[in-house]
């Protein structure tokens, strides 16, 4: 047990070096940051000084040296463009992603699996196919592009909900959230549901094999036999039965949500860490991107930790030991 | 593919009682595959794309990447307009001037090209890979896995766009990306078929006749792990297409000069609430068009070639 | 099933009433903006959109005017007392956030600070340099000498925030962020800074100039143009800034909403490679090398002749701009009434450019950012066609502008590595003397000049003239230098000026917006009508 967790720690910090290599680097070959930040108006004196108060001036072998130095004293730097600790800056806005990513996944669970489990349950119905079809609809949807429609349908053309950005937010526990109040769900309504859209597609589809799958087990048959009440069968026998590869898979997906959610906060301007990176991108602040693949990293690694500790404490034969063949 | 020995299509469902006919594993593929009629619409339609796309010069009035033809005083015009240079613009111009209509075609060329040859690539490199790894086994093996499990934790999306950040722009670049974000697919799908093989009978015989060892990975077994290396295809090319979509119409895929549906998409946005929904619209309903026909067609290969998969 | 969706719709009905009640209780102005402020520290970044933003709460001694002529701010009045010597007078009731009267203390103490934050991408040092400052007659005057004469000493302060003394000198730019200072003397101040998505003001009580109409300012970063234009419809804001030119028309037709727009300070031209014998990316039709044929004058006639500007104005820019002959239009301080933009005329174009040799033409590749600039890529490609019909065979590419300006301004070995680049121009200063000589003085790293000239355009008449005006105090005379120098450089074309840049905003019907040059949108100057 012990020996995999460090095991998986290991892994973690290759896969990071490896992108903090690549993206120090490469940014580097991109373009130079200084025409980024500059105002057009200074003159050469100037410029070199920003850069030499940046540390820009330095060759870029002996800037990556400063960082590690840096890495090693818990310091990842500053952003180029705010000034501020880079990894503050991102935990700033951590938030926001996870509360889009969390309404997301509540979305998918419960859209789809009704969907799913109705589809499984009367897998001949008119209704049924209309499900599935749109399920394969929903895999091919770019994201991007049904953001847009979104808000060309929802915003403009009806003027229901917000086309963008985030509600007012209150502090519980520490923790600043938007979803409070009623302003604040209705901001996130679009954005969750643009970023839901594949992982309701999938449940759709999870929800309906396993029902299938449960339909046809001796235990079902039986209560059927019984006379158990329809409704009775579905949650108890089918639901329970369905629930755990679901739970486990929509945690694998989490992290997809996360990764994702760049295309939706940008588009719908959401404030979160997605909309930071692609910024950083563009401004090639190179610290803000460094520590944003630092921090996702981290939270995978995370998130498959916890999968696979659930995995093991739910079904007893699987062992945390990778198997080696 | 009528070389291979068959083993692993065997199971294929159509294979009832033994007819007469002596079918090739091929022609028992196609048959199972008919059956779906709405996988064969999705067939056409993908055939119809790829066919207009890599005839697209011949079936469009103008090459929208020749200044010479492209007129500014033609931009934004609605669909049906009549042009300067003397054609009917069916699905209207763009803000340059560009026919839509010619435009799509040609984007959904650079769209194709970039899907399949990353995919192609990929497969390629991830098959090597995942034979190696199996045939090898061992250190190399647990190590080649372990960088596959690793790549494929961190979500697509995600990869590309610090490959990106990092490589800049251009065709080059994105198929660079879309290849790294697609490898491990292939070589984990390869390695687990390979490993199954690799205890047949067949390949026993082969090795107790003294072939050589790439003789064996490459004539034997490689052929018996194509059929699920082409159900990976179809899907990661489509996934390909609507990766590269997004980081174009984020602004950090293909250049803005000669663009891929994306970027068309990406330059259209800008005109959605003025009422010129045209130059958006098209170049979204081809992407999309283009999507749902590989997955159809991909649901169903996968089907077909591997029943116990089927959800 | 039904009764799920009508609970869905009553309660969407409630949110909707509630949001517009809330609209209505308070005095609360919602912006979206286009462009997102670094920090709301104002000495942090010379930056649009973190000026714009500070100008609600840090008043510079000096203001500009919506077209950037020069108007009493913190002081309201100044004058020099002999060549190298500015007196400025304190308005008399200033007062911070606080409550404290500002003191010449406080002025010193943010010129002190300005020039000096730490890891600033974008420093305001160069507007300072050369300046000394100490108290006049009284704690209300302040007196900036130069080692020279120094006529822009009024409108280089009038970008520098002014700040208390106690902010100014302990607190950081982090600080700031947090909304921690209280010494700003602006109509509004910081209550909340939320980078990505919104900063929030509040009237300041103790401001002593005209109340603001409104007591709360909440100002939205919405990037995106469609997003942007999107909230506005949407009812989400009720003003927004930098209206995508091709959603203009429409705002405009739709009586729920009011447009306000003006001449902005910037332009749009062509930077042309004329320091290399042969260009890297010009060659004959064929791909031989040539000799660099943008150094000839008739050439760059002739090209400048070849792009229609009404065409673009028209086509691309939906009028959102207009043909340009200089750096800044003619109501900007020292541009030239003579200079016009050049006619389209093909034909005349034509036989420039066999005159000067080249009836054949030549190959030319034309970079550009994609992105930077309002319709940039489109407004390259424009031109690209206008260039082929004059006989050129042109490629054009673009890329993020993180790339292009690092390899347009040092991309072959520290020099200018293309051969013709579009780009754009902002005169944050609003006169032309700055925008002179940092795009076509000779350039000279110890004087400064020269330091966006990516063409490496030279001229020593131009050089001389400006050295004389930026030592000329008398503004009259000035102003005729600068026409003088315009008229030396665009008869050269330095550059080929393309359009300048309007700045639009919208708006909900109701609200007054007042249209800036300098692109800042500024709550205390949107009305109610």
């Amino acid at each position: 047990m012990l020996s995999y967790f460090f095991r998986r720690f290991g892994q973690a910090i290759f896969v990071i070096l490896a992108m903090i290599v690549l993206v120090f680097f490469g940014v580097n070959v991109v373009g130079d940051p200084i025409w980024m930040l500059i105002s057009p108006e200074m003159d050469q004196q100037a410029i070199a000084a920003t850069a030499a108060a940046l540390g820009l001036d330095k060759p870029i072998g002996e800037q990556f040296f400063f960082f590690i130095k840096g890495l090693f004293q818990g310091d990842l730097g500053r952003s180029f463009v705010h000034g501020e600790p880079a990894i503050l800056l991102i935990l700033g806005r951590m938030g926001a992603t996870m509360e889009l990513a969390i309404a997301a996944l509540l979305m998918a669970i419960i859209i789809g699996l009704p969907l799913g489990m109705y589809a499984g349950l009367h897998p001949d119905r008119r209704a049924s196919r209309t499900i599935m079809a749109g399920s394969i609809l929903g895999f091919s949807l770019p994201t991007f592009w049904v953001g847009l429609m979104l808000i060309m349908i929802f915003s403009v053309m009806i003027g229901w909900l917000p086309a963008s950005g985030r509600g007012p937010t209150d502090t519980v526990l520490g923790i600043q959230t938007s979803l409070l109040s009623l302003e604040g769900w209705r901001h996130i309504a679009l954005p969750a549901l643009n970023l839901a859209l594949l992982k309701i597609s999938l449940m759709i589809r999870l929800a309906r094999s396993g029902t299938r799958e449960a339909m046809s087990m001796d235990y079902v048959k039986f209560a059927r036999a019984k006379g158990l009440k329809e409704s009775v069968i579905i949650r108890v026998h089918i639901l329970k039965n369905i629930l755990i590869p679901i739970v486990t898979v929509l945690g694998l997906e989490f992290g997809s949500l996360v990764a994702f959610s760049v295309v939706t906060e940008t588009i719908f301007s959401w404030p979160g860490m997605g909309k930071l990176l692609l910024e950083a991108i563009q401004r090639l602040d190179r610290p803000v991107i460094v520590a944003y693949v630092m921090v996702v990293v981290v939270l995978f690694v995370f998130i498959n930790l916890i999968i696979d500790i659930l995995y093991s404490v739910l079904d007893p034969r699987v062992r945390l030991t990778e198997a080696k063949a | 593919m009528s070389s291979s020995p068959g083993q692993s299509l065997s199971t294929a469902p159509t294979q009832g009682p033994v007819s007469a006919r002596v079918e090739t594993p091929f022609q028992r593929f196609a048959a199972a595959f008919l059956e779906d009629r709405v996988a064969v619409a999705g067939l056409a339609l993908l055939a119809f794309i790829i066919l207009s796309s890599l005839i697209a010069p011949w079936i469009t009035p103008q090459n929208p990447y020749d200044l010479t033809r492209v007129d500014l005083l033609d931009s934004r015009m609605p669909p049906g307009s009549q042009t300067m240079e003397g054609f009917t613009a069916w699905l209207g111009t763009d803000g340059v001037g560009r026919d839509l209509y010619s435009g799509i075609l040609y984007g959904l060329r650079i769209s194709l090209v970039v899907g399949v040859v990353s995919g192609l690539i990929a497969a390629t490199l991830g098959m090597s890979i995942g034979l190696i790894s199996a045939y090898v086994g061992g250190k190399l093996d647990t190590f080649i896995m372990r960088l596959v499990d690793l790549q494929l934790s961190l979500p697509s999306i995600l990869v590309a766009l610090i490959l990106v950040a990092a490589l800049g722009k251009g065709v080059d670049k994105i198929i660079i990306a879309l290849i790294v974000v697609q490898w491990a697919y292939y070589a984990r799908t390869v390695r687990g078929t390979a490993l199954v093989e690799r205890n047949k009978e067949y390949v026993d015989a082969a090795r107790a006749l003294g072939l050589s060892k790439s003789r064996i990975i490459f004539r034997h077994i490689l052929p018996n792990c194509l059929a699920p290396v082409i159900v990976v295809l179809t899907v990661q090319t489509a996934h390909a297409i609507s990766l590269e979509a997004t980081l174009s119409f984020l602004g950090v895929g293909l250049p803005q000069t000669e663009p891929s549906l994306g970027v068309l998409i990406a330059n259209g946005f800008q005109y959605m609430l003025s009422d010129r929904y045209w130059i958006s619209f098209f170049p979204g309903v081809a992407l999309l068009l283009t999507i749902v026909a590989i997955n159809l067609v991909g649901d169903r290969i996968r089907d077909v070639l591997n029943p116990r998969l089927e959800k | 099933m039904s009764r799920l969706l009508s609970f869905f719709r009553a309660s969407l009905i409630s949110c909707m009433a509630l949001g517009s009640v809330m609209v209505h209780a308070q005095q609360e102005l919602r912006i979206g903006v286009s462009a997102e402020p670094s920090s709301i520290d104002p000495h942090y970044h010379n930056l649009g959109p973190n000026n714009s933003l500070a100008r609600h709460v840090f008043e510079p001694l000096v203001g500009q005017d919506p077209s950037q002529q020069l108007i009493p701010g913190l002081a309201q009045s100044w004058q020099t007392l002999n060549e190298t010597t500015w007196e400025f007078k304190l308005r008399n009731n200033a007062r911070f956030a606080n409550g404290r009267p500002v003191t010449v203390e406080d002025v010193i103490a943010s010129f002190r600070r300005a020039p000096n934050v730490p890891r600033s991408p974008a420093s305001f040092a160069q507007f300072l340099t050369g300046m000394t400052f100490e108290q006049g007659a009284d704690n209300k005057t302040i007196l900036v000498k130069t080692s020279s004469p120094a006529p822009l000493v009024p409108t280089n302060l009038s970008v520098i925030a002014i700040m208390s003394k106690d902010c100014a000198e302990k607190l950081s730019t982090e600080d700031f962020n947090a909304a921690r200072c209280d010494g700003g003397s602006g109509p509004y101040r910081f209550t909340e800074f939320k980078p990505g998505d919104r900063t929030v003001l509040e009237r300041n009580p103790n401001y002593d100039g005209a109340r603001p109409s409104w007591d709360k300012v909440t100002v939205r970063y919405l990037t995106s143009g469609p997003a942007r234009v999107a909230a506005l419809l949407a009812g989400d804001v009720d003003v927004i800034d930098n209206i995508p030119p091709a959603d203009i028309a429409k705002l405009r037709g739709n009586a729920n909403f009011t447009i306000a727009e003006t001449l902005s300070n910037r332009v749009i031209y062509l930077h042309m490679d004329q320091f290399r014998e042969n260009s890297p990316f010009i060659t004959a039709k064929g791909g031989s090398p040539i000799k660099n044929p943008l150094r000839e004058l008739r050439v760059r006639q002739a090209l400048s002749m070849a792009i229609n500007r009404q065409a673009i104005v028209d086509r691309i820019m939906d009028k959102a701009a207009v043909p340009a002959e200089q750096v800044l239009a003619k109501n900007f301080f020292g541009t030239s009434q003579k200079l016009q933009p050049s006619k389209f005329d093909l034909k005349a174009a034509q036989g420039l450019l066999a005159d000067a040799g080249y009836k054949n033409g030549f190959k030319l590749k034309i970079h550009g950012p994609a992105g930077r600039y309002t319709n940039d890529t489109q407004i390259i490609e424009a031109i690209a066609q206008m260039f082929t019909r004059l006989g050129l065979e042109v490629e054009i590419e673009t890329m993020p502008p993180a790339n292009f300006f690092s390899r347009a301004s040092t991309g072959a070995n520290g020099l200018p590595e293309f051969s013709m680049i579009l780009a754009g121009w902002g005169a944050g200063t609003g006169e032309t003397s700055g925008s002179l000589r940092s795009l076509m003085g000779t350039v000279d790293k110890a004087k400064g000049s020269g330091a966006a000239n990516r063409g490496r355009f030279s001229n020593a008449k131009l050089d001389s003239t400006l050295d004389i005006a930026l030592a000329t105090v008398d503004d009259k005379k000035r102003a005729s230098l600068l026409a003088e120098a315009s008229e030396i450089a665009f008869n050269d074309l330095g550059i080929i000026p393309v359009h300048y840049q309007t700045n639009v905003w919208a708006s909900r019907k109701g609200l007054a917006v007042e249209a800036r040059a300098d692109e800042y949108t500024l709550a205390h100057k949107i009305k109610r009508q």
